[in-house]
């Protein structure tokens, strides 16, 4: 068995995870990361998308998060995410009103550094609605 | 000298005041553990900011690529204060304690020559700073509507407050809530967010764990990112410590009514009574005189 290690996910309304954890897949601003125990520390800006929480029991928890960023330590995972729902309890019309502020925000974009950083958040934000859908 | 009729009315009307601030004090009782339950939720999230923002403000070491959120413009001409009182009154001097700290915070920078913004969360200091300074509030933020103040809340006003920076609307921030220490004390206070206070980083620079590093993306993006994250962060933590205090200060401010109230009652039963008495005690005379006088 994997060894384990803290991992502790916390939204600005409340701590949601904190527990013994075998791994995490976290959806990383520069791509998905698997963080196991023994990770080299790092610290990464994450993107819309889903975590993926193996607790040492085996059980697997799915949780959405959108923003935030994660620090990675040997010894343990904190993530701070800007607003966090278990995949169970997500609820469709918000994220399709998160996707309708996105077009908007993306339309309004005033240089085009601004308009691609937009564009970004909502591919990023329809890519989870997609992968979301069929679960 | 009151009628018996009209005391009795009293009476009967103080006694319904005594009912009514009894179950404003209830109430504020069950959302003041709320309020408290939410300020405590959010807590680890701003602790965890903290330590983040000084790890990573000790790995750029101030280079000179730290955003100007941080390191502020480099003037003070210009302040925005944000004042956040509660959006009911009817709890004691909750909202003019912060009025009133802000108050001498404008009167002291106007005195220096500096030019001075106001956005006022919530309705009753805006109410009270409106008599003095209408022309500097910029803007009203309402949270009447909200039931529970979510993080959103806050980060909308932290927008517009990032918006006003990059615009060149201000040079320094200073936030003004009140500190929930505990039910019967609220302390008002004033708190600089932009540029963030420099104190709080270099007292941090011991538990930084000695670990090196890797930043995905580079530290001065993730810094770009986190600044405005932090921002939105206090203003929620403000918001949540205003909501626990002004239930503790509505709980203490209705309890003391309530106990007024009931002293009000004694007093005015005990005229009532010793005014029906003698009411009694003529009567009698009178029939007594009356049947002498046969």
């Amino acid at each position: 068995m994997a060894e384990a290690f803290k991992f502790e996910l916390v939204s600005p309304e409340r701590l949601l995870v904190s527990e013994q954890v075998e791994s995490v897949v976290i959806p990383g601003a520069e791509g998905e990361m698997t963080v196991m125990a023994q990770h080299a520390p790092v610290m990464t800006t994450i993107k819309p998308g889903v975590v993926t929480v193996k607790a040492t029991g085996g059980k697997e928890d799915r949780y959405v998060v959108f923003g935030g960023f994660a620090d990675i330590l040997p010894s343990g995972c904190t993530l701070l995410a800007e607003s966090a729902v278990h995949v169970n309890d997500i609820d469709r019309a918000d994220l399709a009103r998160r996707i309708q502020d996105a077009k908007e925000d993306a339309a309004d974009a005033k240089d085009d550094v601004a308009r691609s950083r937009a564009e970004q958040f909502l591919s990023q934000l329809t890519t989870l609605e997609g992968a979301l859908i069929p679960a | 000298m009151p009628s018996l009729k009209d005391l009795r009315n009293r009476i009967a009307s103080v006694k319904a005041t005594q009912k009514i601030t009894k179950a404003m004090q209830m109430v504020a009782a069950a959302k003041l553990r709320r309020a408290q339950e939410a300020a405590e939720a959010a807590r680890p999230y701003s602790e965890r900011m903290g330590a983040v923002l000084a790890n990573i403000t000790q790995a750029i070491g101030g280079g000179g690529d730290a955003p100007a959120l941080m390191t502020g413009t480099g003037r003070d001409d210009v302040h925005l204060l944000i004042v956040c009182t509660a959006e009911r009154g009817l709890c004691g001097g909750f909202n003019s304690q912060i009025a009133r700290l802000a108050r001498d915070h404008i009167r002291r920078l106007l005195a220096d020559g500096k030019q001075v913004k106001i956005i006022c969360v919530g309705k009753k200091g805006f109410d009270i700073l409106r008599r003095d300074y209408a022309s500097l509030i910029l803007e009203r933020v309402d949270l009447r509507e909200v039931k529970t103040l979510g993080f959103a809340n806050a980060d909308a006003i932290a927008r517009k407050v990032i918006h006003l920076f990059n615009e060149g609307g201000f040079d320094i921030c200073t936030l003004f809530y009140s500190q929930f220490k505990s039910v019967i004390s609220q302390i008002p206070t004033a708190q600089q967010i932009i540029p963030a206070a420099q104190a709080s980083a270099a007292s941090d620079t011991g538990n930084g764990g000695g670990a090196v590093y890797e930043y995905e993306p580079e530290p001065g993006e993730i810094l770009s990112d986190l600044i405005p994250r932090n921002i939105a962060v206090q203003i929620f933590r403000a918001l949540l410590e205003n909501a626990a205090g002004e239930m503790g200060a509505k709980m203490s401010a209705m309890d003391n009514a309530t106990r007024n109230a009931g002293d009000m009652i004694n007093r005015l039963s005990i005229t009532y009574n010793r005014q029906r008495q003698a009411q009694i005690t003529k009567e009698l005379i009178e029939i007594i005189s009356g049947a002498e006088a046969l």
